[in-house]
């Protein structure tokens, strides 16, 4: 099969859903040159650095009929458009008591580890995630990315798709032919049987790496990627932890109120998940700090193989 | 400059009262059928809010009939409107029905919301009315994406936003205004400048004093009128959607009003504003004067504008009859229409 790159995928997604349906806009602060060769500068807009207005418009275009994409770049600048995002893209489908759909697809990148400092590295889903009215994607990988995008243009509700910055440039296999994949539907990236891991966005590839090294020794990780966090496959975390009676989360946003906390919530309130445990699940996540610039301080902030590792072991004392 | 006691006292009914009826009879007959219909309408749902049988917050529009009607007898169902937390009055002027809106005021399941939105959140997406907005200036970056997808369509729609003085101090105004003078968009900015925001003055709150600045700057067309004056509304409202329709858009129509009610109908909220400043806009009420200039010309008999009213107190008595027999959604409704399938 032949191997593109995250970035090219998504781009593909896009390309493809923006022929077959004329009613597409586009909108990001930087131009998205070959979607504006092949499609227009009408529907492929160049916007001014004002989140609030674009994202807004997002919202006044998909209300009129028209499907949008609306490429924010990173997380840190979709905090500046968060009225719009939260308290309207989020909720006019129900305030208005379902009278119109949004089709309306929101993009940024999330992360840190590549010093961009605390204003251009953050992972804030969790906080999505606390706004009902919001779809949320976390591809991490190309062949999933164009899927989830795919299925994100076809849906008729505000998505927001978190996208790790870091993860732009690998390459994986995508078939030419045309497939989508289902929201809620997780992935099971290494079947195992003694520790259940669930792991979101780019620490999946922390977690396969513990994995391999801790396999030498015996031990048999499954690694689940949930994909979606909104809809959340809570019955594949669940079905996991009841096989492995063992779980330890890894996620790189802070730990306080994070989705990493959500999914220990989950199983510990599943009666017959939490009977099934052997030890108290572990995670692994950012420190409570704003990321750090210096390398080394960044490092100290946020997860990897070698922490989860340490993790693995104490769930399997 | 805002319309103080000093300066009503010396001045006459700043607007076309003096002028002649250039608008054929039925134009002038809707635009006060339609004004006085958000009038009764208002004062109803103002009565029900004080008799303690409305939950929540409601803004009423009372003072400011003029300018809904005005700028909507222009529009046609294809046109989109976007409205803000004080909009009863636009729903009603884009054609919207009143027993729906009063069964989503009462929070029933009929409402127009289904009773999730209630008294701030009216929409009627089939009429082209994309909904009020309870958050200041938030209606406006949405209403550019309504001009857009005009502007994509192709068929010389156009989109017009309201929204008080008050906006005008959000960030969200200033980015919309330059999305749409930078895209040329079909929107006409409608700022009903009452002067206040809740009970802070604008000549307080905004550094450009002058509103009409602003979209100056933005290289915007503007025009500021007195907006109690429904025939000064309704005939420049009508020459910059034209220039619309015609792709020389934006536009931006700042109209000088007043609210009769506090910022909410609430006995427990404070009016800090100079009663006398109230009374004098009350001398000036947009229903009372156009009833006066159209019994005064002869283009309306009492005895007609009598039956105008009585036909429209029955419309807003029937609405209101319509959302008090009418069902609460069940609590279990509160799980519906997250999503859209």
């Amino acid at each position: 099969m032949r191997e593109i790159t995250y970035e090219q995928a998504s781009k593909e997604a896009i390309q493809e859903e923006f022929r077959r349906n004329p009613r597409t806009v586009h909108m990001s602060t930087d131009l998205a040159a070959d979607l504006q060769q092949e499609f227009g500068a009408d529907r492929i807009r160049v916007t001014p650095i004002a989140e609030n207005s674009f994202v807004g418009a997002s919202i006044g275009l998909a209300g009129s009929g028209f499907r949008t994409v609306s490429n924010i770049r990173m997380a840190t600048f979709g905090f500046v458009a968060l009225d719009q995002m939260m308290n309207h893209a989020a909720k006019i489908t129900y305030m208005f008591g379902g009278q119109a759909k949004f089709p309306i697809l929101y993009r940024m990148t999330v992360g840190a580890g590549y010093s961009g400092a605390a204003e251009h590295s953050i992972s804030p889903y969790s906080m999505y995630m606390n706004v009902p009215g919001l779809k949320i994607l976390l591809p991490t990988t190309p062949y999933d990315v164009k899927g989830l995008l795919k299925t994100a243009l076809r849906d008729n509700n505000p998505v927001v798709s978190f996208e790790p910055f870091l993860l732009g440039n690998m390459k994986g296999p995508v078939p030419e032919e045309e497939y989508f994949i289902p929201f809620g539907k997780a992935s099971i990236r290494r079947e195992g049987t003694d520790v259940t891991v669930i792991a979101f966005g780019r620490m999946v590839y922390e977690a396969l790496g513990a994995a391999e090294d801790l396999a030498k020794e015996g031990m048999s990780l499954e690694v689940i990627d949930p994909r979606t966090l909104v809809p959340l496959d809570k019955e594949a975390i669940i079905n996991s932890v009841k096989k492995t009676g063992r779980l330890v989360v890894i996620d790189e946003a802070c730990q306080t109120c994070g989705a990493a906390a959500e999914i220990i919530a989950l199983v510990a309130s599943d009666g017959e998940a939490f009977k099934r445990m052997k030890l108290a699940p572990a995670r692994v996540t950012g420190l409570d700090i704003p990321i750090p610039f210096s390398p080394p301080m960044e490092k100290f902030a946020i997860p990897d193989k070698g922490k989860l590792i340490e993790a693995v072991r104490k769930v399997m004392r | 400059m805002r319309l103080g006691k000093e300066e009503s006292e010396t001045t006459p009914y700043p607007g076309k009262a003096g002028s002649p009826l250039d608008l054929d009879k039925k134009t002038l007959i809707d635009l006060y059928t339609t004004m006085l219909m958000i009038r009764r309408f208002e004062e109803r749902v103002a009565h029900e809010v004080y008799s303690g049988k409305v939950p929540g917050f409601v803004h009423s529009y009372i003072g400011q009939e003029a300018i809904a009607t005005g700028v909507c007898k222009h529009l046609k169902i294809e046109d989109r409107i976007v409205s803000h937390h004080r909009g009863h009055g636009h729903c009603i002027a884009k054609g919207a029905d009143m027993k729906r809106m009063m069964a989503e005021i009462y929070g029933k399941k009929t409402g127009y919301c289904k009773g999730k939105g209630g008294s701030m959140h009216i929409a009627d997406f089939s009429i082209g009315m994309l909904g009020a907005d309870g958050i200041v200036g938030a209606g406006l970056p949405i209403a550019t994406g309504a001009a857009f997808a005009a502007q994509l369509e192709k068929k010389g729609t156009v989109a017009a936003v309201f929204f008080g003085d008050g906006a005008c101090n959000e960030g969200e105004f200033h980015e919309a205004l330059n999305l749409a003078s930078i895209w040329k968009l079909p929107l006409l900015f409608v700022c009903e400048n009452n002067g206040y925001g809740v009970n802070t003055a604008a000549e307080y709150a905004m550094g450009a004093k002058d509103i009409t600045r602003m979209p100056e700057a933005y290289h915007i067309a503007n025009k500021s009128i007195y907006g109690n004056d429904v025939e000064l509304v309704y005939e420049s409202a009508g020459a910059a959607i034209s220039m619309l329709r015609k792709g020389e858009g934006p536009y931006f129509l700042e109209c000088k009003t007043y609210r009769w009610h506090k910022h909410f109908l609430s006995e427990g909220l404070e009016d800090l504003r100079p009663r006398e400043e109230l009374e004098t806009w009350k001398k000036n009420c947009p229903v009372a004067a156009f009833q006066k200039k159209l019994l005064d010309q002869k283009i309306l008999a009492p005895a007609e504008a009598e039956a105008i009213d009585q036909k429209i107190l029955a419309q807003v008595e029937q609405a209101h009859d319509f959302a008090l027999s009418s069902p609460y959604p069940q609590p279990q409704d509160a799980l519906d229409d997250v999503y859209s399938i």
